[in-house]
């Protein structure tokens, strides 16, 4: 068990290419950490960094108390999951797990029980004499798992462990990370590019962005006050409307239509209005709403999103299955509901923050 | 598997193309090779006046032959020698290049050399590299207190002509190990890494066994390279000598058949060494079949 401190590192590759910029994270023992981003933000530069597998360009990695910057890959009490496995496919999956172990001089019979414990947590004993070959994805993956943890180090890396995986089986071993990682406690650092995978693990997320830090907070903190509208768009899902506005004292000016505000406008003039699905209902006759045009509906079931126009910018709202629509509709908000961004920089303006974003996450009773 | 099939129309024509390759395949190995089992049955007297069907006498008579025994002996130290040889330096040097395949190119150009020269013109090099009288290596030798000579020494001249034929193998198997190690996955000596295993044992526990495929193929068309491929560079080197020691199954068919005119036992030889190239390329194939071992 330790914490981890990411001090102001950067990453430059060999032809000069910058992956990483002034990254600064603290992670506290036991915390299970998520980086998302898009492809090519720097996520696996910056495990890689981590792990020992690619030199640190700037600034300090320390893991525990102790700088890792010169220190190697198998002295710095980690141990990672990869996307592909890295499963060595000449050795049996006990000799996977044991492989670590036997580098490291443990006596025999104690790798005998760790592999033994190991194998059992994951349900793998069965295929123990295997080779990996004869696995399936999922098998595999348990493996990989299996050979981090017998080990038992100071933390976890993963990078897209579940990515090969099909859709169902990723949800099944979402839940068994998180459930082993609660287990053992041991500070993990995940990386993914699925929204949905890193709002499901973390304790907290970092959203990264062209290899710096957008946002850095607990998951319904990011969903629910985003600090950008890259992260506004990135997180959630269907990703938040983004809509340019106009502040007028206490009113916000959509395309056609002006509605009040109650007192939660954040400053004056123009800015990026933001706007979950779920926020957005269909208007009653007395209220003030925005006119929208319906161009076409995708059914999910417990919901329908209704996608359309308000005067010529794109809105998606998701609304009952049961309420009837027509070509043209009125839709409403609360005040309280929208987001502000800088029409500059994409930043949050500073205001009102909703209650959700201010409460813990319940921590379940294991 | 699915491929594109092509119909003819003409009978004739399937036949037609084919009857290039198929003549040269006639001309050039079959009938030599029927021709050698005929031979190796027969035997002439001294004059060439007489020939006699014998039956497998040649070949009882080789066995027996102390001088055939000792030629087995010297092919199987030699094929040995320049198997381990040659394929020991090209994964030493593939290795050495796939760690730093941008500056690799440069070697790999220089490496790959050594394949385009014949056989005897190699042999012609070692031979004056290595001549006791003018050789640069004889001289070099000597401030180390080694008399080099391979005409009177045995061992210096199996050496000589193990050093000589294992160079010109190099470059193949150079190319092939670079091919193999390009294909063992970056993650897996990563992981080896993370699993605390320093770069010795990182090589020799998880690169090395996933070359498996690979090393054991060119063991194949290594051995089958100097039984059966190296009779230049005998020739050009040592001429078999000295006292017999170098006098390797391909070269001694030769040295029996041409020079001595022994037609009938010369021709035993050859069968035998058919027979071992079709069992070696036998277990190579079986082996290709089962590319996975792993
Ligand atoms: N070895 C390398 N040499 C040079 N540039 C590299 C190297 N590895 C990665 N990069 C560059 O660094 C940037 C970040 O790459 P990285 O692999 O960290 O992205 P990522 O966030 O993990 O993306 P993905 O989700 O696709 O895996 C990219 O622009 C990439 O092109
Ligand atoms: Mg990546």
């Amino acid at each position: 068990m330790a914490s981890i401190d990411v001090e102001n590192v950067g990453k430059v590759y060999s032809g000069g290419v910058r992956a990483v910029t002034d990254i600064k994270l603290n992670i506290a023992d036991g915390e299970f950490i998520v980086l998302v981003g898009p492809s090519g933000c720097g996520k696996s530069t910056l495990l890689r960094m981590v792990a020992g597998l690619e030199t640190i360009s700037e600034g300090e990695v320390k893991i525990g108390s102790r700088v890792v910057n010169n220190v190697e890959p198998a002295d710095r009490d980690i141990a990672m999951v990869f996307q592909n496995y890295a499963l060595y496919p000449h050795m049996t999956v006990y000799n996977n797990l044991a492989y670590g172990l036997k580098n490291r001089g443990t006596p025999k019979a104690e790798i005998d029980a760790r592999v033994a414990e190991a194998a059992r947590m994951l349900e793998i004993t069965q295929y123990l004499e295997r080779k990996p070959r004869a696995l399936s994805g999922g098998q595999r993956q348990r493996v990989a798992m299996g050979r981090a943890i017998v080990r038992k180090p100071a933390a976890f890396l993963f990078d897209e462990p579940l990515s090969n995986l099909d859709a169902k089986l990723r949800v099944s071993m979402r839940g068994e990370i998180k459930r082993l990682q609660r287990r053992l406690g041991t500070t993990s650092i995940y990386v993914t590019h699925d929204q949905l995978e890193a709002m499901t693990l973390a304790d907290r997320l970092v959203v990264l962005n062209g290899g710096q830090i957008e946002q850095i907070g607990a998951p319904l903190e990011v969903y629910h006050a985003p600090a950008s509208t890259f992260v506004a768009s990135f997180i959630g899902s269907p990703a938040m409307n983004l809509v340019k506005g106009e502040l007028h004292g206490d009113k916000l000016a959509i395309g056609p239509a002006m509605i009040g505000l109650n007192g939660f406008a954040p400053t004056s003039g123009a800015v990026t209005v933001g706007v979950r699905a779920e926020d957005l209902r269909i208007a009653r006759d007395d209220e003030e709403a925005l006119p929208f045009r319906l161009e076409y509906t995708e059914e999910l079931g417990a919901q329908r999103l209704i996608h359309g126009t308000v005067g010529d910018q794109q809105i998606t709202a998701a609304v009952s299955p049961e309420i009837a629509l027509s070509p043209e509709m009125r839709i409403a908000v609360d005040a309280k509901r929208l987001h502000f961004f800088s029409i500059d920089t994409g930043k949050r303006l500073p205001g009102h923050v909703p209650a959700e974003a201010k409460f813990a996450p319940v921590e379940p009773v294991l | 598997m699915q491929t594109k099939r092509t119909v003819f129309h003409s009978r004739i024509l399937p036949y037609f193309l084919l009857a290039p390759q198929l003549i040269i395949t006639l001309i050039f190995f079959v009938w030599p090779a029927a021709q050698a089992i005929w031979q190796s049955f027969l035997r002439q007297d001294p004059f060439g006046l007489k020939v006699t069907f014998v039956w497998f006498a040649n070949y009882t008579r080789l066995l027996d032959d102390p001088d055939y025994l000792n030629a087995l002996g010297a092919t199987f130290v030699f094929s040995v020698g320049v198997t381990v040889l040659s394929m020991g330096l090209s994964l030493m040097f593939a290795v050495a290049v796939n760690r730093l395949l941008r500056s690799g190119r440069f070697y790999t150009t220089l490496l790959v050399w050594p394949y385009a020269v014949a056989p005897a013109a190699a042999g012609l090099l070692w031979w004056f590299m290595f001549n006791p009288s003018v050789g640069i290596i004889p001289y070099l030798l000597s401030f180390l207190g080694y008399e080099w000579n391979h005409r009177l020494h045995t061992g210096d001249a199996i050496v000589l002509i193990i050093i000589a034929a294992a160079w010109k193998q190099i470059s193949y198997n150079f190319l092939f190990f670079v091919a193999g190690l390009q294909s063992v996955p970056q993650s897996l000596t990563e992981a080896a890494a993370i699993d605390g295993a320093g770069p010795f044992k990182r090589f020799w526990t998880v690169v090395f066994p996933l070359l498996s495929p690979t090393t054991f193929f060119l063991a194949v068309i290594n051995i089958t390279y100097a039984m059966f491929d190296t009779f230049g560079i005998v020739d050009a080197t040592t001429s078999g000598g000295p006292s017999q020691s170098t006098n390797i199954l391909v070269y001694k068919v030769y040295a029996d058949g041409f020079i001595g005119l022994n037609l009938g036992p010369s021709a035993a030889q050859s069968v035998i060494l058919m027979l071992i190239v079709v069992v070696l390329t036998v277990v190579q194939f079986r082996w290709i079949e089962r590319k996975v071992q792993y």
